[in-house]
């Protein structure tokens, strides 16, 4: 059925179809609507559930990964803040090889404090072992929630489906919300891989000392390399049932372009017009929008941007001394071709700045205008009297 | 134990790697006696996860989770949460922490889970310092005392925690001290924490530490016994924050407690003097609690 719902009422819809059975979470803006729909649905009775109003972030992943060990469905929701406190136990939930699903609204961190918009929150748990998955529109957002407990049961590994602050979290959409009949044909019950039980005494999460150790961390790793085919697999079922399929990666207009642009999120979006736009008057550009990141599709990524003149890499986020995040991540899939386009990476939009068609197209003409880049990352947009002040 | 009718079954293996004269080994013994099978226990950083030993290998027979230091109750909370929508409500979840995990860093979560009225046992054994890591000071570390962290002149010189009226304050249905020295008593006490089944229930459990007091393995029950003789570590209960009951009356100087352990060796008369004031005023504090 065709509903009006915000994004964050997309994951909670996707949550309580997915038969979660119990949810902790501490409220942080801008997620805080996520948590407040599940909590309406366990108090009124549809959904058999769980809610744990917990005193933290720290004490949510941890409820949920006591939950997880005791072999039920679980989840959560953060942001920013929320997420760099959760750090420790992001680590403990996939070293655990938790199924746990965690929506994660990207929210800039402080100081100053700031609500809105920037994705450095959750690309600093970029080597927590968490699958990693950016979402562009509520009916996204929804469709992904549901198959990430797909995807986190069949590999045991956590899954953190990604959505912007207010850009994506607080804009209401058409999103199809379908029936649980349905829901239920594609995510059968969990069947725990291992669990607590009096009945089968075993002691999880123990001691590993160095003879172990790295093997535990290989297993880990394993299971991420199984996830681009099980990833596969999930959406095939999907499309049979629901008729949407997003892919890892999506390309527009990648075939016979010169230079492709790469975004994430809803500033994807905005790109989609600009590509229109730019094209009609004559310019040899793509769109590659990036949806995995956790693992990240090196091979797919390597193969679409091989024949490509220049990259365009879009990053609303930024780690501090190197440069952007995704275009760090791109630049290291593409250096061991020997003829590898150059890369250009471009900072904009942090702290909720919008990124308009105008910024893109800007991006755009200093990539097409320029033979290489004349840095790391060019910051697009900053306000001149404010730096120099 | 007769009159307890709990029956001679251990749930602890031989072959765990706690130090000799362990008393946090000795509480786990007599604890799962109690609890026995249908148990679930939550054991953060702290010397229990060293003690339960390395994988492949555990030295309980029931299910362990190790859980990272601040979330003994936090983890414990979840896994009720989830044996509860299981419909198991029977099997009893307990939290197993040290004194840094509940004193300290596990004080948050601690604090929340009982508010939110969790339904499980939390034990703190408390061993008064950072023992696993190679004794450092925490917050139940005593006044007097010489930790790796409070070395030399620099002894601690502020009061030990009274995680017990912290606990009460909480309006907690049930909490108690218990030693291992007194095992009768506190096997009574998880019996009784055990039947108080519906929400958050917290015992704790005087740990005597041999390698980290200074004192032969061979004295660790005598040390804990003495502790509660000489009113530093009274017996009691409190039932829903205010009914207070009196376990055990001692009567017997601090002098000689502090002068078996290395730890105090280096005070001095007026400084014994002073841990004793400071444990009669605590002592009339009690009392007074307790009522006539």
């Amino acid at each position: 059925m065709k509903k009006v719902i915000e994004g964050s009422h997309a994951v909670s819809e996707a949550v309580r179809l997915a038969r979660v059975k119990v949810l902790s979470a501490y409220p942080i803006t801008p997620q805080t609507h996520i948590v407040e729909s599940l909590s309406e649905y366990c108090a009124d009775g549809s959904m058999d559930a769980r809610f744990m109003c917990v005193e933290s972030e720290h004490s949510a992943m941890a409820s949920v990964i006591g939950a997880a060990s005791g072999g039920v469905r679980t989840f959560t929701a953060s942001s920013s803040h929320g997420l760099a406190l959760m750090h420790e136990l992001l680590h403990w939930a996939s070293g655990a090889r938790l199924p746990i699903v965690m929506a994660e609204v990207n929210r800039a961190l402080g100081p100053g404090w700031n609500l809105w918009m920037d994705q450095t929150d959750s690309l600093a748990q970029r080597d927590t072992g968490w699958i990693q998955l950016y979402c562009e529109d509520g009916q996204e957002v929804l469709d992904t929630t549901i198959q990430a407990y797909r995807l986190a049961e069949m590999v045991n590994l956590p899954v953190m489906v990604v959505l912007d602050a207010f850009f994506l979290s607080h804009t209401y959409e058409p999103v199809n919300v379908p029936d649980q009949e349905q829901v239920d044909r594609f995510l059968p019950s969990y069947v725990p891989r291992i669990q607590l039980d009096t009945a089968n005494p075993c002691a999880l999460n123990q001691m590993a000392p160095p003879p172990v150790y790295m093997e535990m961390r290989h297993s880990t790793q394993m299971a991420m390399e199984q996830v681009p085919r099980l990833f596969k697999q999930v959406e095939d079922e999907f499309f049979s049932i629901f008729g949407r399929a997003y892919g890892p990666v999506e390309t527009v207009l990648c075939e016979d372009a010169e230079i492709v642009m790469i975004l994430t999120g809803t500033a994807a979006s905005t790109c989609r017009q600009v590509i229109s736009d730019l094209r009609s008057k004559g310019e040899k550009v793509g769109l590659l929008k990036l949806k995995m990141f956790r693992p990240f599709p090196t091979e797919l990524i390597r193969k679409i941007l091989e024949p490509i003149q220049k990259v365009a890499v879009v990053d609303r986020n930024f780690s501090f001394g190197a440069s952007g995040i995704f275009a760090q991540e791109i630049r290291a899939a593409l250096c061991n071709y020997p003829e590898h386009p150059p890369v250009f990476g471009y900072i904009t939009g942090l702290g909720g700045r919008d990124v308009t068609p105008e910024i893109l197209e800007d991006i755009y003409w200093r990539t097409r205008n320029n033979a290489t880049p004349k840095a790391e990352s060019q910051w697009v947009g900053l306000d001149q009297e404010i730096v120099e002040s | 134990m007769m009159q307890l009718n709990i029956p001679d079954r251990d749930y602890l293996n031989s072959g765990h790697v706690g130090c000799p004269g362990c008393g946090a080994t000795i509480a786990m013994k007599l604890a799962l006696r109690v609890l026995g099978e249908k148990t679930v226990v939550v054991i953060p950083a702290c010397c229990w996860s060293i003690i339960a030993g390395n994988y492949p290998q555990s030295a309980l027979k029931v299910p362990i989770l190790h859980t990272a230091f601040a979330t003994t109750a936090a983890a414990a909370s979840g896994v009720r949460a989830a044996l509860d929508m299981k419909g198991d409500t029977e099997t009893t979840v307990v939290g197993w922490a040290g004194d840094g995990g509940t004193f300290d860093i596990g004080f948050q979560a601690l604090s929340g889970a009982v508010e939110r009225q969790e339904d499980f046992i939390y034990v703190c054994y408390d061993n008064e310092a950072y023992m696993n890591t190679g004794v450092q000071r925490s917050s139940s570390t005593p006044y007097g005392t010489r930790t790796t962290t409070t070395p030399g002149t620099e002894w601690k010189k502020t009061r030990k925690k009274n995680i017990v009226e912290a606990l009460a304050a909480h309006r907690i249905s049930y909490t108690a001290t218990a030693s291992i020295a007194f095992p009768d008593d506190m096997m009574r006490k998880f019996k009784k924490a055990m039947e108080m089944k519906g929400g958050p229930r917290f015992i704790h459990v005087f740990a005597s530490c041999p390698t980290g007091w200074g004192v032969a393995s061979e004295l660790s029950i005598k040390i804990a016994r003495l502790a509660v003789q000489t009113n530093m570590f009274p017996l009691y209960e409190v039932e829903d924050g205010v009914k207070y009951t009196l376990n055990y009356k001692g009567n017997r100087s601090i002098d000689e407690y502090l002068k078996m352990q290395s730890r105090f060796k280096h005070l001095t008369e007026e400084d014994i003097q002073t841990i004793q004031e400071m444990v009669n005023e605590d002592w009339q504090l009690l009392l007074r609690k307790i009522g006539p």
